[in-house]
């Protein structure tokens, strides 16, 4: 849809008929007292010659590190074909349109999402997305809350091994309505969380469990019995999942006898580039029980009366525009740019591509790992299976070893001393399937280095 | 001209009260009110054993283009929600003061009095107050 500016003489004809003489004089009966002055600290504007200079120089200080950090985001190869399509004028657009029906492309493009990521995790029913893993774990909680209506605790178990930040977004999202987060601890041993340790929760009042696959860690949690336990008490099971492991794992649908209620995850892996962090996209799905108790926009396909395949924004009821007060959510659109990128990218790999991409991802972060534990003061924190990251231990603190990595262009992967200080020095690294054989050896060989240095020091 | 059957008591934001035999009431939605929602799509229910306060939303009646909050006409404990409306919110539509009942709830000392409900006779004049 073309979006067509005012000219000044369009202005200046529509002020005259009105008889107003400046734009500013239509503003006149707020108080002087209630505007807002001009913004402090924003500098002057510049032109796209200068923003795009601006850009490619702050662009040169990060330079083009050999990455081998994980930890919530991930490079993936995005094929060229993802962007070049995405970014079709047709396409281009940040957001679900006003008006949603007169753009039926827009929409059906949402519904093969919301398809793929149903069949993806296994479950009955997706939303056209949320704006990130973060927010859409937030979310999930405050609907667990909502639909499990046999708790009356609004309490939520969240595993240590959830991402540090999501833990802290749900939070900041959730708390102040009245959401309780009980942080649970996890087998120092394996890296899990045990789901032996879940039992002093027996016979109390618990809203909803939330479980990752693969934890922060990399590591595989039991999912079948922690879901199954959770059922057994009338707790509500939340998916945190990334989706590219769901090409090899168990969606969260088939997770115990009766599947995970609610799904989310961080849809960036799927054609996003990591781009310093976002914009990304979350995903949610559900089972049709629980659908009326879902956030944000879900697209229907139908029948118009002339018996034609339509499709049109649907349950809209749950939203601000019709329940106000009482919507599901304030979320009211989607990130419709970057879910569009992802329903390319799924289409583009298929069910083949993805599997390939998830298990090219393992194997590399296997190799890393084997390579890495051969040095002298390395070794893995947890036993058992990983997905495309591990936690290391190192003999010695990780700052320095990671400066001397960054000076030979390595990135060499997310220090947990912020976030797990019980660890020691401790590093979550991950390869995934954009990492050759070379790369490997170059981030082995500079770890060595660093790692002598830093004993010689 | 809506419906309006004289054996019921009313409230202003159109629910109906009927009194059972066991001392607990049947509460539901009007002729009117089911007829200004349109086709009902979705009908969520208390569960029983809830206690609700007077004009505490405890339901919620869901069209295609809105969904509007009932409320307690009067403070109890609620003893059942009308199973039927789950699979068959419909009911609402064409059964309104019977077969499409909401709930039904055991009121507390003197929350009968304390609802001030309106009679039949009453409850026509907001709904001619609205132009009914």
């Amino acid at each position: 849809m073309a979006f067509i500016p005012h000219t000044e003489a369009d202005v200046a004809a529509m002020l005259a008929t009105i008889g107003v003489r400046r734009i500013e004089d239509l503003f006149e009966e707020i108080p002087a007292s209630l505007r807002a002055s001009s913004l402090a600290g924003v500098p002057e504007q510049l032109n796209e010659m200068q923003v795009g200079r601006l850009m490619s120089e702050r662009a040169a200080v990060d330079g083009t590190p050999l990455s081998f950090i994980g930890a919530g985001a991930y490079e993936h190869h995005i094929p060229a074909a993802v962007w070049a399509i995405t970014t079709r004028g047709e396409f281009y657009s940040a957001y679900t349109p006003y008006q949603a029906e007169a753009s039926q492309g827009t929409l059906q493009t949402i519904y093969e999402f919301q398809t793929m990521i149903a069949r993806l995790t296994g479950m009955e029913v997706a939303n056209a997305s949320m704006y990130d893993g973060g927010s859409a774990t937030a979310e999930a909680a405050l609907m667990a809350v909502r639909a499990n209506r046999k708790s009356k605790s609004a309490r939520i178990l969240v595993p240590t091994t959830l991402h540090p930040h999501y833990r802290r977004v749900a939070v900041a999202m959730a708390c102040n309505q009245g959401l309780e987060f009980e942080e649970l601890p996890y087998c120092t041993v394996e890296g899990v969380t045990l789901p032996a340790s879940l039992a002093r929760y027996d016979g109390e009042d618990v809203t909803a469990l939330i479980i990752q696959q693969p934890n922060f860690f990399g590591r595989l949690e039991d999912v079948d019995a922690l879901t199954d336990w959770a059922h057994a008490h009338g707790i509500l099971v939340i998916a945190v999942v990334n989706p590219t492991s769901l090409a090899l794992l168990k969606p969260p649908g088939e997770w115990g006898s009766e599947g995970a209620d609610i799904a989310v995850g961080e849809g960036q892996p799927l054609g996003v580039p990591l781009s310093s962090g976002g914009p990304y996209f979350g995903f949610m799905a559900t089972r049709m029980e629980y659908v009326r108790q879902m956030p944000g926009r879900i697209v229907g396909r139908t029948l118009d009366v002339a018996g034609q395949e339509g499709f049109t924004l649907t349950l809209q009821a749950r939203e601000q525009h019709i329940r106000r007060a009482k919507a599901t959510s304030n979320i009211c659109t989607n990130q419709g740019l970057l879910m569009t990128a992802a329903t390319i990218y799924m289409s583009l790999m298929g069910p083949q591509g993805l599997a390939r991409t998830a298990a090219a991802s393992h194997a590399r972060s296997r190799e890393l790992t084997a390579m890495l534990t051969r040095l002298p003061g390395v070794r893995l924190a947890f036993n058992g299976p990983h997905f495309h990251e591990a936690v290391l231990l190192l003999d010695r603190a990780t700052e320095p070893v990671l400066e001397a990595l960054a000076a030979r262009g390595i990135i060499g992967g997310l220090d947990l001393a912020p976030y797990y200080p019980e660890l020691g020095p401790a590093l979550l690294v991950c390869a995934t399937e954009t990492k050759t054989a070379a790369d490997l050896e170059r981030y082995r060989a500079a770890l060595s280095d660093a790692m002598q240095t830093a004993r010689a020091a | 001209m809506s419906n309006v059957p004289a054996d019921l008591k009313y409230t202003k934001s159109h629910e109906w009260v009927r009194t059972l035999s066991d001392g607990t009431v049947e509460i539901g939605i009007t002729d009117h009110a089911q007829h200004a929602l349109g086709d009902l799509v979705f009908v969520e229910v208390p569960e029983a054993g809830r206690a609700v306060r007077q004009d505490e939303p405890c339901a919620v009646v869901e069209s295609v283009k809105a969904a509007s909050d009932v409320y307690a006409p009067l403070a109890g404990e609620i003893t059942a929600g009308n199973p039927r409306l789950a699979d068959a919110p419909e009911t609402v539509n064409s059964d309104p003061y019977g077969e499409g009942w909401l709930m039904r709830l055991r009121p507390g000392a003197g929350a009968l009095a304390a609802a001030e409900l309106l009679s039949a006779a009453d409850y026509h004049k907001v709904l001619a107050a609205e132009g009914d």
